[in-house]
């Protein structure tokens, strides 16, 4: 069986099948999210993986108008912006994470504290496929 | 933890920095002797370069701005300072302020006596969007990256926390942005020296000169309202909240201090120095301040011996206007939640009871990210020793505080100089 380095490929290739991970101390129960490979709580080196519930609610957004490349070339602009922000899940671990199901155009809407669940975007095709995190609000 | 003091006194004896701004066809170096030239004739009684033993460099990325590593003893030769170390400095943003500290750190080891600490940084060449990723890279790019964020996306994140936390209106931050280009305006070194009033005549003169429709703004807040004169960066973060992209050089030279009137009859006296960092942005419990501005600027008040009240002038980072607001707080100058406030009812002028950013601050003076940290003492080097013409601070300046952030917080350092 293959070593689990708790690494962001790890996080990625379980993100790809639509599970979101983080890692868990055995030993003092203190959950990483994105995965750390060692506890920096307690320094015992006991890690495993965990499955994240995925609901959450809305800590702080932004809508974004001037893209990164990789946004671009998503499909997003100037004339097209999309939402990101950061969402507290219900197990108290914190992710930052594209917002769906909200209007970009109209940020006054969006609101803090919005109950959200995970979503997961698949960009690309065949082996440049690539998943990311995203969440949504709960109707 | 218990307050720190340095094995010695350090001081600051002369001080230098390029003009802010675009400058094709000037690398790196060109802008570092520029402000090394002037360094040299702001030291009081002069000074031999072949004194100096070692330079601290802030630096965040002449890898990306400009293809070009190992940048420190290209300064460090253009200047005719081989075979003396040179080190690059690197902590994003706060590149400068942590050069700056390094440098305060050799000379109180007693490893040196005679230290130039400088800032430099050359981003124009580059496009926009190539510079976009450039700065991105000094988030989590594994983790922070792939939710689509930038860097004035994780400010105006922390803008919709603070606005949603203490009902701070959108206003306030464009107060914080009309306030730093006033400063500006009077600051010969800035990239933008207009006020905001200036800016708008000159659209308007602009537009009848092409006979295009005359734009009718009623006032300064009337244009930053307007969505085609201040589009939405991330909102709530427009165009008039953002640091530009920025070419500029900025040195100072540090000495110890029983040798500092030897160089200059009026020297700065650095007599606090801090710096944190911090975790990602998500892993933070409160969004609406900087747990490691807040450490830093404790540390640094406790190796001086003072309080808030007492500092004079200080320089915050304000690459986003927001970041203005979250910084008076995290260093004590108003309570949490109260800056916008402040900023509202003029406190943080240049008239007022609490001077922020009379250079302009970052907004409006240019931000070439490796020299911010050090172009911020420069003004403090000014502001105290009454050299800053038109924007000079009155009273009795006996006290100066920097505040220098890397990245969304991650690396924070500040300090103190006394002019005694």
């Amino acid at each position: 069986m293959q070593e689990d380095n708790f690494t962001q490929v790890e996080f990625y290739a379980h993100l790809a099948e639509h599970k979101l991970m983080g890692s868990v101390c055995n030993s003092c129960g203190t959950m990483y999210l994105p995965p750390k490979p060692l506890c920096t709580a307690c320094y015992r080196e006991e890690m495993a993986w965990v499955e994240l519930e995925g609901t959450g609610e809305l800590q702080a957004f932004t809508t974004i108008h001037i893209a990164p490349t990789a946004m671009l070339e998503a499909g997003y602009g100037r004339d097209n912006p999309y939402c990101t922000g950061i969402v507290k899940l219900n197990d108290g671990l914190s992710i930052s994470a594209q917002i769906l199901g909200v209007d970009a155009t109209k940020p006054e809407e969006i609101a803090i504290g919005t109950r959200m669940q995970i979503e997961f975007i698949d960009r690309g095709e065949g082996e440049e496929q690539k998943t990311f995190l995203a969440f949504r609000p709960i109707e | 933890m218990a307050s720190r003091k340095l094995g010695r006194s350090v001081a600051v004896v002369g001080v230098g920095m390029s003009k802010f701004g675009a400058f094709p066809g000037l690398a790196s170096r060109d802008l570092f002797v520029k402000a090394f030239k002037e360094l040299r004739s702001s030291v009081d009684k002069g000074f031999d370069p072949n004194d100096i033993e070692a330079l601290y460099l802030g630096n965040y990325s002449s890898d990306l701005f400009e293809g070009q590593g190992h940048n420190a003893p290209c300064m460090a030769d253009w200047i005719g300072l081989a075979p003396r170390p040179a080190t690059r400095v690197e902590d994003a943003c706060a590149s400068g302020g942590v050069a700056l500290r390094q440098g305060i750190l050799a000379i109180a080891s007693g490893m040196y006596d005679v230290v130039l600490v400088g800032g430099i940084e050359k981003m124009t060449d580059l496009p926009t969007s190539q510079v976009t990723d450039a700065l991105a890279t000094a988030s989590d790019v594994l983790y922070e990256i792939p939710a689509g964020f930038t860097f004035p996306g994780f400010y105006a994140a922390m803008a919709t926390a603070y606005m949603h936390r203490y009902g701070a209106p959108q206003e306030a931050f464009m107060q914080v942005g009309l306030k730093n280009h006033e400063n500006g305006a009077l600051n010969e070194k800035a990239q933008f020296g207009t006020t905001i009033r200036q800016v708008m005549d000159g659209k308007i003169a602009k537009a009848k000169a092409k006979g295009k429709p005359v734009p009718t703004w009623a006032d300064e807040m009337a244009f930053l309202h307007d969505e085609r004169a201040n589009p939405v960066i991330a909102w709530p973060m427009r165009l008039f909240d953002c640091s530009p992209i920025s070419d500029g050089a900025a040195v100072l030279l540090l000495v110890s201090e029983e040798i500092a009137k030897r160089f200059s009859q009026d020297p700065l006296y650095i007599i606090g120095t801090g710096q944190a960092s911090d975790v990602a942005l998500h892993d933070r419990e409160d969004l609406t301040t900087l747990k490691a501005a807040r450490i830093a600027g404790q540390q640094a008040y406790e190796m001086a011996g003072v309080t808030p009240e007492d500092i004079k002038v200080v320089e915050v980072h304000d690459c986003f206007t927001i970041a203005e607001l979250i910084a008076t707080e995290d260093l004590g100058f108003f309570k949490p939640g109260e800056a916008y406030a402040a900023v509202e009812e003029g406190l943080t002028t240049r008239i007022g009871p609490r001077p922020v950013n009379t250079s302009g601050g970052l907004k409006s003076k240019g931000h070439p990210v490796g020299a911010s940290g050090i172009g911020q003492a420069v003004e403090i080097w000014k502001q105290l020793r009454g050299e800053a013409g038109e924007r000079q601070v009155t009273g009795d300046l006996n006290l100066g505080m920097t505040h220098n952030v890397g990245g969304t917080g991650q690396t924070c350092v500040v300090h103190i100089f006394e002019r005694r």
